[in-house]
């Protein structure tokens, strides 16, 4: 006999299904007065610091249809690499800034993101990560949230010592998650199957 | 080395790798929205690092004073939404069995008759003027979260030529990093359409599903008002030990 750990197990993933918009948009849902406005909508304070951009991109499933009923949640630290978070215990972050959005895709696969260019953050074992947002997907067929991440295309030197970045080169797929920046607009579509799929990550 | 180690202050753990067996795969051939959105590559594993391991944080002062009663936050004055009254309670807890204070829940859910308030709803039954189905919660210190709401209806969707979903309430969690982000659906005990439902089925661990099924809990009910259901949810765990002097919990 040996001591049970007690230990519990995550609870399983179950799709967000087609209605996802109620949970997490209900006011895009159509369900108003319930809650004043929907969450992660604005990542942005007056007097926010950092470079303001738009990302924006479209998401895609493997018949090249728009993924039009997802919702997309990105989560990124401020313009100095910080944290807005109780987790985060190398300083305060700029208050003007929530690090956290939502978006609803529309009617062409499209999401949406007014928010800062974030600093570079530290990787394990010493490492500097380039500057780069997390992206979690969920939807109908999607059975558990998929997360990725975006880095910048104007990052070449800090994106070559990324050691995360670094993990996909090998496949060749590194270049799925760098998005194209156009002035203050940064593009990232994300295929969720085929040739050019996106690299998603298990973290 | 050894006082190194006892008092060395470090950034949030890693987070427990999440179970891939225990979750439902991405492609599951039952559901079949799954066969165009599953990806086809392997995943990329990586040990959580700061973007992960940090994540966003609600104040209570943000939650009003009916967002965790469906019953009532979406009728008009003095009316209430029809069906089973129900009191849904629980506690988020981690992988250790520790509680998680602080974090927002969200839940939506079919009214009493198995509808949805939503555009791309087709089902025959009708809308409930008074029922919207969505509120959310934030966890106590202790974890502890709990709402008001009527009992969902079961519904058919075009999956199978006969598909029915079993009586069920969505669930969106937050923990304190973004990589325990969670969504899952709760189910009730003793409905037989849960071992039928090609969604539930997705998992194919019978105690993973058994874990999301809330069991009716009768020491909570309320006398003359509203049956209850008791439904725990489990957040990845920290890596973090009793060796590492932290600042704060993590």
């Amino acid at each position: 006999m040996v001591q049970a750990l007690n230990y519990l197990k995550e609870s399983a993933s179950q799709t967000a299904g087609p209605y996802v918009h109620i949970g997490l948009t209900p006011n895009f849902s159509g369900i108003t007065g319930v809650i004043p406005h929907d969450l992660g909508k604005s990542m942005l304070g007056d007097g926010v610091r950092g470079e303001r951009i738009t990302v924006t991109g479209r998401i895609i499933d493997g018949g090249g249809n728009p993924v039009n009923d997802c919702v997309v949640e990105i989560w990124q630290a401020d313009a100095a690499g910080i944290h807005n978070s109780p987790a985060e215990h190398r300083g305060a972050a700029d208050p003007a800034f929530t690090g956290w959005g939502r978006c609803p895709a529309d009617a062409d696969g499209r999401y949406r993101f007014e928010t800062i260019k974030p600093g570079p953050v530290p990787g394990p074992n010493g490492t500097l990560m380039a500057p780069h947002i997390s992206f979690w997907i969920v939807a109908r067929g999607i059975n558990i949230g998929l997360q990725t991440r975006m880095y910048f295309s104007d990052e070449e030197e800090a994106n070559a010592a990324d050691p995360i970045l670094a993990r996909t080169r090998p496949l060749r797929r590194d270049h799925t998650l760098v998005a194209r920046r156009d002035g203050d607009v940064v593009t990232f579509d994300i295929y969720l199957q085929g040739e050019n799929e996106t690299v998603f990550f298990d973290i | 080395m050894h006082d190194r180690l006892l008092n060395a202050a470090r950034e949030a753990a890693g987070f427990v790798p999440r179970d891939r067996n225990w979750h439902p795969p991405a492609l599951t051939p039952g559901y079949k929205s799954t066969f165009l959105r599953a990806p086809g590559q392997a995943l990329i594993a990586f040990d959580s690092t700061l973007s992960e391991r940090t994540g966003p944080a609600f104040g209570h002062n943000m939650i009003g004073a009916l967002d965790n009663d469906l019953i009532h936050n979406y009728a008009r004055q003095g009316e209430s939404a029809i069906g089973q009254r129900l009191v849904v309670h629980g506690r988020v807890l981690d992988e250790m069995g520790r509680p998680v204070p602080n974090v927002l829940l969200e839940y939506w859910q079919a009214n009493a008759g198995g509808r949805y308030r939503h555009k791309k709803e087709a089902y025959l039954a009708a809308l409930d003027p008074n029922f919207g189905g969505f509120g959310r919660s934030i966890t106590d210190e202790n974890g502890y979260y709990w709402f008001r709401t009527v009992k969902p209806g079961a519904y058919p969707w075009p999956n199978g030529v006969n598909d029915w979903r079993p009586a069920h309430i969505h669930f969106s969690v937050f923990g304190t990093g973004f990589a325990q982000r969670l969504i899952t659906q709760m189910y009730f005990e003793g409905d037989p359409m849960v071992d039928l439902c090609p969604i539930v089925n997705t998992i194919a661990n019978k105690a993973a599903i058994g874990q999301l099924v809330a069991a009716l809990d009768m020491a909570h009910t309320t006398p003359m008002d509203s049956l209850c259901y008791k439904f725990d949810i489990v957040l990845r765990g920290s890596r973090s030990t009793l060796f590492e002097n932290r600042p704060e919990g993590n």
